[in-house]
């Protein structure tokens, strides 16, 4: 017998008690109640996102150029990721702050080899969905985002995320993803406890995380 | 349904002593006290704060149970549904009966990308089976990538703890293994590096990165695995998973057969409850979602490996297998008064705490002595349960187990056998009359001495006396005080008198044996 059907039979036996049908516990239940104002959630999201750590802006549509220039400068960002599908608005006065744009392109026409995003020092993206009770930006690495390393390897992320994108609870932001994309939730900039829970910012991912709401 | 195979004893294990033997040390190591004691406090507190945000705690927790136990109740059902999302999203799913099997299947994948390393996201699942001793003794190097890990991997030690593995070292320890290890294996900790958690990050940081920024081969474990899309899912905070999962060519996840989720709804409920429950956090700050192969973006080769080693057998119980709705989480660990005094070690397993106390006896037997001493180690306090956010009733498990460990020792030991005897003779009224008698009788020849030991008894009898049988039975008291109708003492009882009529032992004996 292959090990598939050794353990498939394995756990029949194992569950032969069973009297009850597949899925017959009914719908998942969604106990995060979804919030009222909108206004309520944008607050609670901005505030969320500040106890970890990462910085947020707020701005109209107009502003986004200068604030996201206005990071990458704060950083001390020379080269900064772009990917395909950004709004060219957004990195303009970057560009013309005198930062060197790069699109996820090689010299032979491929996508960027890990060391050389290893030599980029910023990304500026944008999300699929935020989640005001716990701070949280997703990314679905649509064409706005990149895939799923230029958000990871350069030491800054930018993110600008549309107010209307902000979500209260977690289940708001389950129902709203396509599982059949790869999917990154990114609450603050990396971090680690393991040595005496002292939380220290940046280990492998961006050690800067600016968070920009457009409303 | 034990002929179901139980879990091999992992060879770091085998032998281990009784907890209660091998806690001794540990209690007697007062830095490693010191040190568990401020972590299981700072998360503990952490954790209250971040469950008391969340309205309907009790609700979810529910919900969590019933996602788990849909899965496991229904667990062939829900693997097939697993492995053909995966297989459709272009994943190859390999099946393990067992660690070896497990083990084999990744040597081999390695060996076939035709590499002598690879790098990991910390998996409980993999220390289980002890993979990278398996990919060590085949020439393949395997990098743990987790600061803790790395901590542990380099201080040649055993991780103590489910999520914090190095809870037991502090940073002048910490200090000293990067210091004196990590040129032996990669980049060195620099020279002016001091204890501040920053820097000795940020030495892991530089160590690991040439080692990220190379490898061909990662490999890792899941925190779920979606059955309704086949999506696998990481849960962690640093960014090394993160570099696992997307930098190398090809990527090996080993999960064991309970991490199924029915649906991917039920994610939501988990993602609540897992971060809460285990670092304090409202969310950790990296999730990492992935079905299969997404062509341009992350490894372009994706295995799974779908792990029994005894969890099976643990299905198989009926009362034992809510330990298998267990996420890892380690909220129980840190509640637990016995492990913050003993920590991880002397529990003989890469699972401690109490929910290692019932999980390792359920998958490995109590054939060893340490897992035959597992379920004494817990004061029954009920913390571990409270704290459970998929509410494994661990000390009912406990109490299940201590039952099964006395049992299965039953003929060996002299309280086994006299209970046997007592079941036997408090079976039937006539025995136990007539062994009434037979007391009596012993009390009547003895008189007033006092009885010093008695054979069989020889330890028991050491600190204590025999107390003399009384000369008269309480039933031959009340005859001889109260007549001898039977049916008075029924009614002075209470009792209902027909029900009772044959207690005299007069007409027909309806009873059975031993009810």
């Amino acid at each position: 017998m292959s090990s598939r059907e050794e353990i498939l039979a394995r756990l029949r036996l194992a569950t032969g008690d069973v009297t009850s049908r597949p899925g017959e516990r009914g719908p998942v239940p969604v106990s995060a109640a979804t919030a009222g104002a909108a206004q309520d959630t944008l607050e609670l999201f901005v505030k969320t996102v500040t106890d970890y750590r990462a910085s947020v802006g707020r701005c109209t549509p107009e502003q986004v150029g200068a604030e996201v220039a206005a990071a990458l400068v704060r950083a001390r960002a020379h080269t900064v990721l772009v990917p395909p599908g950004l709004e060219t608005s957004w990195v303009a006065r970057a560009r013309d702050a005198g930062l060197r744009l790069r699109a996820d392109e090689a010299e032979d026409g491929g996508p960027l080899t890990a060391h050389e995003l290893d030599g980029i020092d910023a990304v500026v993206t944008g999300a699929r969905v935020a989640v005001a009770t716990t701070g949280t930006i997703v990314l679905d690495h649509a064409p706005d985002q990149g895939r799923r390393a230029l958000t990871l390897v350069p030491d800054q992320h930018v993110c600008v995320v549309r107010a209307d994108q902000v979500v209260h609870d977690v289940p708001d932001a389950v129902a709203l993803l396509d599982p059949a994309r790869p999917l990154t939730w990114v609450s603050g900039p990396s971090a680690t406890s393991d040595i005496e829970l002292d939380r220290v910012e940046g280990v492998h991912g961006p050690r800067t995380l600016d968070v920009i709401v457009v409303c | 349904m034990t002929d179901l195979p139980a879990q091999e004893t992992s060879p770091t294990f085998l032998g281990m002593p009784s907890f209660q033997h091998a806690a001794e040390a540990a209690l007697a190591d007062t830095q490693q006290r010191r040190n568990l004691a401020h972590a299981t406090a700072t998360i503990r507190a952490k954790r209250a704060a971040a469950v008391g945000e969340v309205d309907g705690w009790e609700d979810l927790r529910l919900a969590g149970a019933a996602a788990k136990d849909e899965a496991l109740h229904h667990l062939p059902h829900y693997l097939e549904q697993l492995e053909a999302a995966l297989t459709a999203r272009g994943a190859t799913v390999h099946w393990a009966r067992d660690a070896d099997e497990a083990n084999q299947v990744v040597v081999d994948l390695a060996r076939a990308k035709a590499t002598d390393e690879v790098v990991k996201v910390k998996s409980m699942a993999t220390q289980e089976i002890e993979l990278n001793e398996a990919l060590e003794a085949a020439g393949i190097a395997a990098w743990e990538t987790d600061l803790a890990e790395l901590i542990v991997q380099l201080g040649e030690d055993r991780p103590s703890h489910i999520l914090v593995p190095a809870i037991h070292r502090n940073r002048a320890e910490i200090r000293e293994i990067f210091a004196r290890r990590m040129g032996a294996v990669g980049r060195a900790a620099p020279d002016d590096l001091t204890d501040e958690p920053a820097r000795l990050a940020e030495a892991a940081r530089l160590h690991l990165r040439e080692k990220f920024l190379r490898a061909r081969v990662a490999v890792t474990g899941a925190n779920f695995a979606v059955a309704e899309t086949g999506t696998l899912v990481v849960v962690e905070s640093e960014g090394n998973g993160r570099m696992c999962l997307t930098l190398p060519e090809t990527l090996i996840t080993v999960v064991g057969i309970e991490k199924v989720l029915p649906t991917f709804a039920d994610l939501s409920t988990m993602l609540q409850l897992l971060p809460r429950s285990s670092t304090g956090e409202r969310m950790n700050p990296y999730t990492s979602m992935w079905t299969g192969v997404t062509p341009g973006d992350g490894p372009q080769e994706v295995h799974v490996v779908l792990l029994d080693n005894g969890r099976s057998r643990v299905l198989a119980d009926e009362a034992g297998r809510e330990a298998l709705r267990c996420i890892r989480c380690s909220a129980c660990l840190n509640v637990c008064p016995v492990y913050e005094r003993t920590g991880g070690h002397a529990y003989g397993s890469v699972y401690p705490g109490p929910i290692g106390a019932v999980l390792n006896p359920l998958l490995r037997g109590t054939s060893s002595e340490v897992d035959r001493s597992l379920p004494y180690a817990s004061s029954l306090c009920g913390a571990c349960f409270e704290a459970c956010p998929v509410r494994i009733d661990i000390p009912s498990l406990l109490v299940r187990l201590r039952t099964q460990v006395v049992d299965e020792a039953s003929g060996r030991s002299a309280e086994a056998a006299s209970m046997k005897a007592a079941a036997w003779v408090f079976g039937d009224h006539r025995r136990l009359e007539a062994a009434q008698r037979a007391a009596t009788l012993g009390g009547r020849l003895l008189g007033d001495r006092t009885i010093r030991s008695l054979p069989g008894l020889g330890a028991w009898t050491q600190a204590r006396d025999v107390p003399t049988p009384p000369t008269e039975t309480f039933r031959q008291w009340w005859a001889r005080t109260h007549g001898d109708d039977e049916g008075d003492l029924d009614d002075a009882r209470g009792q209902p008198v027909v029900e009772e009529q044959d207690l005299g032992g007069a007409g027909p004996h309806t009873r059975q044996e031993g009810s």
